[in-house]
């Protein structure tokens, strides 16, 4: 009697259980954004004449159905993604290897690191015009600011994630006269791979932040979104405004998912981002 | 392997492998980790350290192993294949089974098929097959711990050093595990050194158990083990053993106070 009854209950608790489960998860998420929505529509609909400052979600997306104005908008977003992932690998390169000259000689991490730090506080926004005295094509201008916001994380994930070795690693190594080549490679590398994955997508968020600050201050030449944002401001195409603001926000969004997806297809087989 | 065929029980011959004379450590902070310990390990015999924790024995097995150097005295090595098994099986995370028993030798600079054969005949020596591809996460600690052992293997060590391997296993795994290492014990006739804080561990393992006292660790009482190796799993059951524990654990209780 008790197995074949305990099968009948476990499975009838499993199958009521699954249908919540996903509404307990999707539900919330999606009662907001149609909330969201539905206000958005609620306040642009009492402004009345003034429905320009913030124009309904329909007339928003309708700009991406005409084509002309969807084509600039989608080429300033492919210039302002190429200067995202160009200032993102620069700031990967010179971050790892920083992180590893830091990690392999005191000194360099005591007269450097500092510095490191300073970077993370300098405002981006007062450090730009000057980078636009100094490099005078825009892209690696803008790849530029890309970098200077993006590289504190890349050095100090990695920094970091190079130390965690533990010490009973380092000294199975150590018994086999390992050099310090062999010990970077085999094991801080890969033991730091986590935390410089984790550094990557924190940095690509960044990066996005900085292309865009970046297409503010660089008008000349291809312009990226920012540069259509402020474009749209300044002659009040508010429809358009809005449409380059919601996808430049996208763009930010889909960089951070993309390099979730890579660090666990990277590292994600053995280990646990939770 | 070369000896199929094993004399039944290992006898100690020739000079001893690790030779420890008046070995003293004292620690920068003034702890006097060791005092005036004199130790030989020769082939074929398996030595057992038991002791209180933090009386030294720890710091014993590090200068055996060329971790740490003695402050003063003489620690002499006749060997330099040495296996090390860590408290913890220290496996790195992102390599398979296969791979982390493959590392010492890729650290030796043997080629991959050279490498490849000795992790493939040290993981069926621990009974491994078939996990070759397995993950350490996918391992259960005993799993995890017959992997790290197989690791030393590769490196056919003459000496054998063991830091309390087995103290984090439960008492099933562990005793499964102490019966294997028995029997490499009798294949390999390897010298070992073996730290643990249970006792009943130490006389079914060892040829001879020695205990310390801590706080300076001195060496305070030594006991021949006579059962024959390898070892019967029954003997645990038997009065002799039942006794020789009981010495050894007095002896353990003296040195505690």
């Amino acid at each position: 009697m008790s197995a074949e009854s305990t099968t009948i209950v476990k499975r009838m608790t499993s199958g009521r259980s699954a249908g919540p489960a996903k509404v307990g998860v999707w539900g919330p998420p999606v009662l907001v954004f149609a909330g969201v929505i539905a206000l958005w529509y609620a306040i642009s609909a009492s402004l009345g004449q003034r429905s320009f400052i913030l124009p309904p979600p329909n007339q928003v997306l309708g700009v991406f159905l005409r084509d002309s104005t969807r084509e600039e908008i989608f080429a300033g977003l492919g210039v302002t993604l190429q200067t995202t992932l160009f200032g993102l690998l620069l700031a990967a390169v010179i971050g790892i290897v920083w992180a590893i000259a830091m990690s392999q000689a005191k000194w360099i991490e005591r007269s450097t690191y500092p510095y490191a730090v300073v970077l993370q506080s300098i405002p981006i926004l007062a450090i730009t015009p000057l980078i636009a005295f100094w490099i005078d094509d825009g892209f690696y201008a803008r790849s530029v600011v890309c970098l200077l916001i993006a590289l504190f994380p890349m050095v100090s994930n990695t920094y970091f994630g190079l130390q965690s070795v533990d010490r009973s690693h380092r000294e199975l190594f150590g018994l086999q006269n390992a050099s310090r080549w062999i010990v970077l490679t085999k094991l801080q590398l890969p033991a730091a791979s986590p935390a410089i994955f984790a550094g990557l997508r924190i940095s690509a968020g960044l990066s996005v932040v900085g292309a865009v600050v970046g297409d503010f201050f660089f008008q000349q030449g291809v312009i990226g979104i920012g540069a259509l944002i402020r474009r749209y401001q300044a002659r009040l195409q508010t429809d358009e405004l809005f449409a380059s603001v919601l996808l430049a926000s996208l763009l930010g969004v889909v960089v951070f998912l993309v390099f979730g997806l890579i660090a666990r297809l990277a590292v994600g087989r053995w280990y646990d981002f939770g | 392997m070369a000896q199929t065929n094993p004399s039944p029980t290992p006898v100690a011959t020739g000079e001893p492998l690790l030779d420890f004379e008046n070995v003293e450590m004292t620690f920068p902070n003034g702890t006097v980790a060791l005092h005036s310990v004199d130790l030989k390990v020769r082939r074929g015999e398996f030595v057992t350290v038991v002791g209180p924790s933090g009386c030294g024995k720890s710091t014993l097995l590090r200068i055996a192993s060329g971790l740490e150097r003695a402050s003063d005295g003489t620690a002499t090595l006749d060997t330099d294949r040495i296996g090390y098994v860590f408290q913890d099986a220290t496996l790195l995370p992102w390599r398979n089974v296969m791979a982390n028993v493959e590392l010492l030798a890729e650290l030796q600079w043997d080629t991959m098929a050279v490498r490849r054969k000795k992790a493939q005949e040290a993981i069926d020596l621990v009974g491994l097959s078939g996990f070759e591809k397995h993950l350490p996460k996918q391992l259960s600690g005993g799993m995890r711990m017959r992997t790290s052992l197989a690791r030393s293997l590769t490196l056919d060590p003459e000496l054998f050093l063991f830091d309390e391997p087995f103290g984090a296993l439960d008492e099933i795994t562990r005793e499964r595990l102490n019966d294997e290492l028995i029997k490499l014990f009798a294949e390999k006739r390897f010298g070992g050194l073996f730290i643990t804080h249970s006792v009943s561990e130490a006389v079914y393992l060892s040829t001879r158990v020695i205990v310390m006292s801590g706080r300076p660790g001195t060496i305070v009482d030594e006991f021949e083990v006579p059962f024959d190796m390898p070892r019967d799993p029954e003997i645990r059951f038997t009065g002799e053993f039942a006794e020789l524990v009981g010495k050894v654990s007095h002896a353990l209780r003296g040195a505690h106070s």
